[in-house]
């Protein structure tokens, strides 16, 4: 029997596709081994299917992007247009410009606002001395990742809405209501919110798991030599989290260009387009609602390609800092 | 922050020496009041959800709609939304495709990730590679929509359903729980003279019950949750699932009449009652499996993401 590797790598950070497994010496060989994996092969058979259909085939749905697609016409007969469509990019729209501002606006302000909050989270976890009150509190700050964007969207509105809670007390007391969700100001701050509410809890996992693997040994030297809480939190905990800091943060940069889809989507009506449009928003809005759908697959696929390259340089960047990046992850 | 600081790895063998090292104690009161407060900012507003579904409607008008602690109880709002009409359907809906949904989803990626995960299996290697790339990308809104479209699953449940059955990370994870299982324990079964997939089912299955509960509950948390797809491929509201239901009828506030509910119209419960009621039932489901998913995710989790 021929040993196989079937680890076969995968090519650590590229963009290659692995190759079939190792040339094989003689055809009779080859189907050989389907034969003898024929039952495996056939277990596998509908993931790859899923996988085919409806991650890979839609590669070749941005076809149309460089159509001018009728929508009652077959997919291939819609007259092709060159990059027309991708006008909208180059010549600069304005209502394109707007999103990407947005987009990349939303991004840069939970960067330094979403992200940071599970760091000091865990740290305030970490520093808990009854495991059972730690258990109790991570079970309730876990809770709402569990919970869809629609119902986050629905709870905020209870508490921010017009009626909600916080508006009945303001009334209450004899002011006056503030919009909250209606203001197109405040729709960022609403947003990056929303999300710390959902998302800080589930986001601490991480940075426990990192914690509680600093060398304890480590706290013990620094107290030795005199340092302070402070100075061992500098000095210790911090350089022990580098890692998993770095690393989280590249990839988010490398998420640059998605925010909140759904989230944004549901809120829309109420701050108005200019201020709430994203890329996907705009995908959504123009093509599937708007019926431009070579423009919108367009701005789609160029998103995409963006995507992928900024999570390789994403990735390339967590090599140079010397963390293993995410491709290597089945290197163990 | 000078309470924000930990010393000691937890575990339970350190916990003598934690008291020693334990932080001064106006440090820890803060620390343990900030997260005190933490926690309400996340509970109480399913306090004031579930005491507005369950107050009087004299109490719920009088507020002008949000209440945080009901005079009495009435239960109005939830027979009205269980009489039979939008809601009851959107609710059937959600956990057909969610039970349906998740047994698929389980059984496709449990198969996958074992057939990857036997050494020198033909094609392995390549199939591997599939999973992994297509991790790198997310095909876009509009071609995702043509598929579907052409596939004629417009207005189907299978929409909701196929494309996003198999998630190339849970495959991954199980795979890599699958490679840990002892070779001996395979090998001895196949010597007893079972086939790949009796090995399968017989011994991989039945030794992978945790990683298969964290899966299942994760898909399962997807499905139920699933919105954005539903508005895109699902048109007939008697098909819409509970998520739709909840924005036209929560976040958007249209108007839910009797005829909606399949109820009579008169001495129908505040609408914000009603919603209110809605918002429960959609989110009692993920409470019910939550502690079951809370005892098993740390696991789940790290050994994708950490460890992997």
């Amino acid at each position: 029997m021929t040993k196989l590797d079937d680890r076969v790598q995968p090519a650590a950070g590229t963009r290659r596709t692995a190759p079939p497994p190792a040339p094989v010496p003689r055809r009779r060989n080859t189907w050989e081994r389907i034969k003898r994996d024929k039952v495996l092969l056939l277990m596998g058979l509908p993931g790859v299917a899923l996988l085919l259909g409806f991650h890979y085939l839609p590669l070749l749905g941005n076809l149309i992007a460089f159509q001018e697609y009728l929508p009652f016409v077959p997919l291939g007969r819609s007259p092709w247009v060159g990059f027309e469509n991708f006008a909208v990019i180059f010549n600069g729209d304005p209502e394109f410009l707007g999103a990407l501002r947005n987009t990349l606006v939303i991004t840069l302000v939970q960067v330094v606002f979403v992200f940071p909050a599970p760091i000091i989270l865990a740290l305030m976890l970490n520093s808990l001395l009854s495991e059972r009150i730690k258990k109790i509190v991570q079970s309730v700050l876990y809770l709402p990742h569990f919970l869809s964007w629609v119902i986050v969207v629905a709870v905020f509105q209870q508490i921010l809405g017009g009626s909600g809670l916080v508006n009945n007390a303001i009334r209450a007391a004899g002011g006056d209501a503030i919009d909250f969700l209606g203001n197109p100001h405040g729709f960022i701050a609403l947003l990056t919110s929303q999300v710390i509410w959902k998302d800080t809890g589930w986001a601490t996992i991480l940075f426990l798991a990192v914690l509680s693997q600093i060398d304890s040994s480590l706290y013990e030297a620094a107290k030795m030599d005199g340092a302070s809480r402070m100075r061992q939190l500098w000095h210790v905990t911090l350089p022990g989290m580098r890692g998993i800091i770095i690393l989280l943060l590249i990839l988010r940069l490398g998420d640059s260009l998605t925010v909140g889809f759904e989230q944004i989507l549901l809120q829309q009506a109420a701050v108005g387009r200019a201020a709430s449009e994203v890329l996907d928003t705009y995908v959504y809005n123009n093509g599937v609602l708007g019926g431009q759908w070579g423009v919108a697959a367009a701005v789609g696929l160029v998103k995409g390609v963006v995507g992928v390259l900024l999570v390789l340089g994403a990735n390339k960047l967590a090599h140079v800092f010397g963390e293993s990046g995410v491709y290597q992850k089945e290197s163990r | 922050m000078s309470a924000t600081r930990s010393v000691t790895v937890p575990g339970p063998r350190n916990t003598k020496r934690k008291r020693l090292d334990a932080p001064p104690l106006p440090g820890r009161m803060l620390t343990g009041f900030a997260l005190f407060v933490i926690c309400l900012v996340v509970l109480l507003p399913f306090l004031g959800i579930v005491s507005t579904s369950v107050a009087p409607t004299s109490q719920v008008n009088d507020a002008g709609g949000f209440v945080m602690w009901p005079k009495g109880l009435d239960f109005g709002a939830y027979e009205s939304i269980f009489a039979g009409g939008v809601v009851t359907r959107a609710l059937l809906v959600s956990v057909g495709i969610t039970v349906v949904g998740t047994v698929i989803s389980l059984f496709v990626s449990a198969m996958l990730a074992y057939a990857l995960s036997r050494p020198g299996s033909y094609g392995s290697g390549f199939i591997l590679s599939l999973v992994l790339v297509s991790l790198l990308f997310a095909p876009g809104l509009i071609p995702n929509y043509l598929v579907v479209k052409q596939f004629g699953l417009l207005d189907s449940y299978w929409a909701l359903i196929l494309p996003t059955a198999l998630s190339a990370f849970n495959v991954i994870v199980m795979r890599s729980f699958f490679m840990n299982i002892p070779k001996e324990l395979i090998e001895s079964a196949r010597i007893d003279g079972a086939g790949d997939f009796g090995v399968f089912l017989r011994i991989v299955l039945p030794l992978s019950k945790a990683v298969l509960a964290v899966i299942g509950l994760f898909y399962a948390v997807g499905y139920w949750n699933a919105f954005f797809n539903a508005l895109l491929y699902i048109n007939d509201t008697a098909k819409w699932p509970l998520q739709l239901v909840l924005r036209t009828y929560v976040i958007n506030n249209a108007q839910l009449g009797g005829a909606d509910l399949g109820t009579s119209s008169d001495a129908l419960p505040p609408q914000a009652s009603i919603q209110m009621a809605i918002l429960v039932v959609s989110i009692v489901p993920i409470l019910i499996v939550y502690p079951f998913l809370q005892r098993h995710f740390a696991k789940g989790v790290l050994t994708g993401a950490v460890k992997g």
